[in-house]
Parts: structure tokens; sequence; C-alpha cells
């Protein structure tokens, strides 16, 4: 069977600064992977690079999303072969109308899987659907995309969008942070409710209280740019149980040295 | 004395004393304004000699620091003669933004009233709308006391309206009278005869329980290098709602000089618009009085510049009544090496309590040579007032353009929509929803044709 995502070697970093040195894995279909680890530790910058944000260098490795070279993709590109990363910090952008937004987002996708784009209508019948799920307000979508919306409300919106566009893999960038437990609640059972056979999931997060929620099949421990431990869900909590120094060693990245003093 | 400026080019001694250079007439030498009524012909006279006595402004004058007015000052302007001959066929107006309103339109050409090209319909209880020539005979008195007030809009500019205007547009509207559609003003230059000027006086005078729009639209019909000065007052009553927009699309070779003075009573609802799209440079001046308790005024303006073009704002909010709301929002979208200027000033009076005024003034720039300028200024002489300002001049925040990517919007669309988003804050504004649709179509055009709107920085 053919990979989800398979990241092989992946070294990356931002002017210069190495960042993720060496960092493998699979993630097979209807697989939920969670990546844990200290505060600099690199998790963000996995996200990043697998979404393809501006200003990050993967100076070696290589990522292959359902077999094609995910790394030298447009971030729209990947995007539209089915890609998804949840931001851990939404941007604000005035005067987009949420629901403008989403419908052609939607319908880039559709065109490029050779489908009908859908019009204004079909696509609120749509989205009602999946804005329930995230119990959120439908007022949301005449609202400019993320103005004025709570923290909450911003990563149950990323949510939201990820239940609309229906990607094949997920990368969740600590979704967690910030939410009190309701709102945790109800974004977990939002990405639990995508979850498919054919789709896999990305969770990247420094607390295990998330994984509660969402239960991953495998958790790893990312320390100093490398997985340095791999385990099923009961790794999460035994970090949870004796913390991360238990575990680290790297002494490189700014987690072990907390650690360290 | 020995302390006196520093040479500097742009201060020619033609600058400080423009009537020296020959070739600018004087108002008792134009037959039809000296068979004009006295008072009349006093006051041209009067403004002619403050223009002479206050000369061009020039940099060194603080509210004109961004702004530099020599290419202006180099020659005489004479005021641009009555066109001879029909210079377009009426159904062409149809090609003009905002042509497709309802409502009655007053067209003028350089400066003078075009009864052909205008659609003026007889309106009831004593509403006026006409242009100033026929107000000025049908209701000298009115008029008189109207275009007689001192207002404070006493510049150069100003004072150079008053000794040559020509005509304008007059829209008076009786206690608890509305007018439903919206009145427009359509002035083309021709620029027949090049470095010919065409000044404009507006009288827009509501009474109490009023309800008018009025728009302001001045156009180009050839390339040629022109100027228009315009000089409007509005007088909003108690509990008038006043929409008035002021729509500037004339050529890259044209100077375009506009000044709003608006005055409003108690619980009056003002909302201002100034699109300024063309012209090689652009001054809008806008004051406003809030003069009469608990009123709300809204100023709200978008700038697009390109080439070497410059566009300037330069706003007084003069809160002089207790419990006032005035909200400023001025966004500007400058490509190539152009330049946008905004001067924000707020005046809190002694007694203005409880005022809230707030002023945001966004600059986007598209390439790396262009620039803007942006200068608050807050005067607060009372002590329980609410006021805010925030001045921002950047490119596209790329954090937004990766966002949208990242949801499979290509960089063209991301970077369009961003654009068209920056824009649309202000446009939103618009109360009417025709006008509204018409200016969301006209500016998004504009934009399209700017190719850094495609592949700026």
């Amino acid at each position: 069977m053919q990979p989800i995502l398979k990241i092989q070697n992946l070294h990356a970093g931002v002017d210069g600064k190495a960042i993720l040195r060496g960092v493998d894995l699979t993630l097979q279909p209807g697989e939920v992977h969670a990546v844990m680890g200290p505060n600099g530790s690199g998790k963000s910058t996995l996200a990043a690079v697998l979404a393809g944000r501006e200003g990050y260098d993967v100076t070696d490795g290589q990522a292959h999303y359902l077999g094609q070279d995910l790394l030298a993709l447009e971030p729209e590109d990947r995007a539209k072969a089915g890609v998804f990363l949840a931001f851990q910090y939404p941007v604000e952008i005035p005067g987009v109308n949420s629901t403008y937004f989403l419908k052609a987002a939607l319908n880039e996708q559709r065109k490029h899987r050779g489908e009908a784009v859908l019009d204004a209508i079909e696509f609120l019948q749509f989205v009602r659907e999946k804005i329930r799920l995230l119990d959120l307000n439908e007022d949301l979508l005449k609202r400019p995309v993320n103005v004025g919306f709570s923290g909450g409300e911003k990563k149950r919106n990323e949510i939201f969008q990820m239940a609309v566009l229906e990607p094949r893999l997920a990368v969740l960038d600590e979704t967690d942070s910030g939410l009190d437990i309701d709102a945790l609640r109800i974004v977990a059972h939002g990405v639990n409710q995508l979850k498919r056979p054919d789709r896999a999931q990305l969770v990247i997060t420094h607390y295990q209280r998330l994984l509660d929620y969402i239960v991953p099949d495998y958790v790893h421990v990312l320390c100093g740019g490398r997985i340095v431990k791999s385990g099923g869900k009961e790794l999460a909590l035994e970090l949870e149980e004796k913390g991360y120094d238990w575990i680290l060693g790297c002494n490189t990245c700014a987690g072990c040295e907390s650690v360290a003093a | 004395m020995m302390a006196a400026m520093e040479p500097r080019a742009a201060r020619s001694p033609a600058v400080a004393t423009p009537l020296d250079q020959p070739g600018w007439p004087r108002p008792a030498e134009v037959r039809e304004w000296a068979a004009g009524p006295a008072w009349l012909l006093a006051k041209r006279q009067a403004g002619l000699a403050r223009f002479q006595e206050l000369g061009w402004p020039t940099l060194e004058h603080e509210d004109w620091r961004f702004t530099n007015l020599a290419p202006l000052a180099e020659q005489p302007w004479p005021p641009a003669p009555a066109p001879t001959e029909a210079v377009l066929p009426a159904e062409r107006l149809a090609d003009f933004a905002l042509a497709q309103l309802p409502g009655d339109r007053l067209v003028f050409v350089d400066g003078h009233f075009s009864r052909r090209l205008s659609r003026v319909r007889p309106q009831p209880h004593s509403v006026r709308v006409s242009s100033l020539a026929q107000a000025l005979a049908e209701a000298p008195a009115w008029s008189e006391r109207w275009l007689g007030r001192e207002g404070a809009l006493v510049n150069a500019l100003t004072a150079l309206n008053e000794a040559y205007f020509t005509d304008g547009l007059v829209v008076s509207v009786p206690k608890g009278r509305a007018i439903e559609e919206p009145v427009q003003l359509l002035h083309l230059s021709t620029g027949g005869q090049a470095r010919r000027a065409s000044h404009l006086r507006n009288l827009i005078v509501t009474e109490a329980d009023t309800r008018l729009t009025v728009v302001e639209n001045y156009v180009s019909l050839g390339a040629a290098a022109t100027l228009t000065n315009t000089v409007t007052t509005v007088v909003g009553g108690a509990n008038s709602v006043v929409e008035h927009l002021r729509f500037q699309d004339e050529s890259a070779h044209a100077f375009h000089l506009g000044a709003v003075e608006a005055e409003l009573g108690r619980g009056a609802s003002f909302v201002s618009h100034s699109f300024a799209l063309g012209a090689r440079l652009s001054r809008q001046n806008l004051r406003v009085i809030l003069g009469g308790e608990g009123l709300e005024a809204v100023l709200n303006g978008l700038y697009l510049t390109g080439g070497e073009r410059l566009a300037d704002h330069h706003m007084i909010v003069d809160h002089a009544a207790p419990r006032c709301v005035s909200h400023e929002y001025f966004n500007g979208i400058l490509a190539g090496r152009s330049k946008g200027v905004f001067h924000g000033r707020i005046l809190v009076r002694p007694g203005a309590q409880k005022t809230d005024a707030k002023q945001t003034n966004k600059n986007m720039l598209l390439s790396d040579e262009a620039t803007a300028n942006t200068k608050p200024q807050l005067e607060i002489y009372a002590d329980d007032v609410k006021c805010t300002h925030g001045a921002t001049i950047g490119q596209l925040q790329p954090e937004a353009v990766f966002y949208l990517r990242a949801r499979g919007l290509p960089r063209e669309t991301a970077r369009r929509m961003l654009i068209h988003a920056f824009a649309g804050e202000i446009i939103e504004r618009i109360r009417s929803t025709a006008m509204r649709e018409e200016l969301d179509r006209v500016v998004w055009d504009r934009l399209e044709q700017d190719e850094q709107v495609h592949v700026g920085p």
C-alpha cells in the first residue's frame, strides 16, 4: 500500500540554522500520528516545511505525498493535491469574506480534481452541515476571515475549513494551544469525524491532553530535530507522567537545555 | 531679517507673488463678471488679492511638506473659456463611471454648465437642484448669504477659486424634505487648451430633518495639462442625513485641487467618501466642523496611484460640541514611483466632552519605489474624550498570502484577493447600494489594469 506521507532523512532550517536534522516518518492510510516534543525541538518547522512556508530551506532528505515529491510543489499545489495545514496562529484577513474565501479554496481543489465547481447556493448547503460539526455560528461565514474571532473560534475555524476541504493528509500544528477544555473537545470531535481509511492525520502538540480526545495510532517524540522515540498511544501517557526529561538527551534544543538547567 | 529662509529651488519669486506673471486676468476685465452683482465682483477681487498675498503654497508650509506645487506655480492658469461647440454627444456620457446612477445630473464642461448634457428635473417643495449661476439669478439673497460666509478654508487655493469660479452645483433641501436619488455633478475637463483652469464653487445646504446623497465626479476628456480647483460647502442641518461622494479620475497630466468644508448641526449624520484614482497631482482638503451635539461624521477615502503620480488628503476634523463621533478611514494603494500623502488633524475644542474620534490611514505599497507620508495630529482641549489614531505603511502581508495559498489559492489569486479586500474595506462603507457596486467595479477594473497588482513584491 502506498503511504500517504513518507519523510526520509529530512534536514531543514532557517537562515542557515539547522532545525530538522534527519526526520524519518511514514503515515499509512487510516493512521493518526502524533508528534510531540518540547519547545524548540522542531515541531512547527516540520509543519511549515510540509505546507511549503517560505523562508525554510530543506538541505537534505525528502518527503513524498502519495508517491509525489511534496517538497517540489508550491503551497497551493500541495493544498490542491489534498494536504492541509491547520495553523497554530490562523491569520486574520480583513476584507476577505469567509464564504468567498472558502468557496474559492474549495473550487480550486474541485477544479484540480476535475469536478464541477460549486455555485454560491450549492456551497452554502455543503458548508451548513460542516459548520454544525464544529458548533460554530453560521454568522461566521459572513465575517472576514478570522477577524474578530476569539482564539478558540480561530482554531475551530481551522478544523471547519478542514471539514470543508476534506484533505487526504491533515497536519495539525498545536491546534490545542490556547483552547479551554470545551473547545478542545469540540475541535477533537471535529478531527475524529474526519478520520477515514484513506486519509491520514499528523497531530503536532506539546501537551498530551489533546491526545485524550484524538487518540493516535503512533506517538513520536521529536528532540533536537530528530525523532528520538516512537511508540503507541501509551507513550504519550508515559510522557505526561514522567515529563520530557527522561527521554531527552540531544542537549541542543531549547527543551533539552531547560531540562539540563 | 537676515535669518530669512535659505534659498530653495521651489521658492522662486513667481511662486511668492503669482500675479506678477503675465496671463492672469483681473475679474473686472471679464465682461460677464463686471456686469454681475457688485458684491460678487468685489469678492472676486478680494479673492485674487488674497491669492497674490499668500502665493502658491510651497514645501515650507507645514500643510504642504510632502506635496510640491512647484510644477503648478511655473505658469499662470487663466480660467478655461466656455466650449464653443459640443464636446461630445450626450450618449457618450454613459461611458463614465457612475453614469448609470439615477437622479439629477448636472454636467459642467471646463467649469461651464452644459444644459444639453444635463438632466435636471423640476423639484417639488422648494427643493433646489440647479447650477450656481441659476441660483444667483433666481435666488440672489440666498446665494449671497451662503457664498458670502467666511469659511475656515481661506487659503491660497480657495482664494483663487473665489476669484475665478465660473459655476457650480447648488442643492438646497428645506426642513423635513429628502431627495431620494443621488444628485450628481459631472465635470469634464476637455483640455482643449492646455494650461487652463476650471474653478467650481458648490453649495450643498440642508436644513433640519433632511436626507440627501450628492456625488461630485471629476474626469478628463483629453490628456492635456489642466487644473481643476473646486470648493464645496456642505451645511448639514440638525438631524440631517447626508452622504457625499467625491470621485476624481482625471488624466495623468491633470492637477486637481478640491476643498470640502462641511458644517454639521445637532444629531446630523454625515458620510463623506473621497476616491482619488486619477490626476498627476491631486489634493483633497476636507474640513468638517462638528458644531452640534451628538452628531456623527464618517470620513472615508481610497487613493490609487501609479507612475509618478501623487494623491494627497488633508483632513481637519473639528470637534466643537460634546458627544460627537468622527471616524476617518483612508486606504491607499500605491504602485510605480507614486506617492500617497495623508494628514489628519483632529481638534477637540474645550467643552467638546465625550468626543469619540478615530482615525486610521493604511498604505499598501505595490512597488519598492512607491512612498507614503502619513501624519496624524491630535490637539485635545477637553479631558473626557476618546481619540485614537493609527497609520500603517507596508506591502502585502506575506503571512496572509501564505495562508490563502495553503488553502489552495494560487499566489496570483491570493494577491488580488488581498488587494481587493484592502480597497473593499473602504468601498463597503458606501451606504447607497448602487454607488457601492459601481465603485467596486470601477476600482477593481483599475486595479486589474495595473500590472503591479499581479507581480509586485
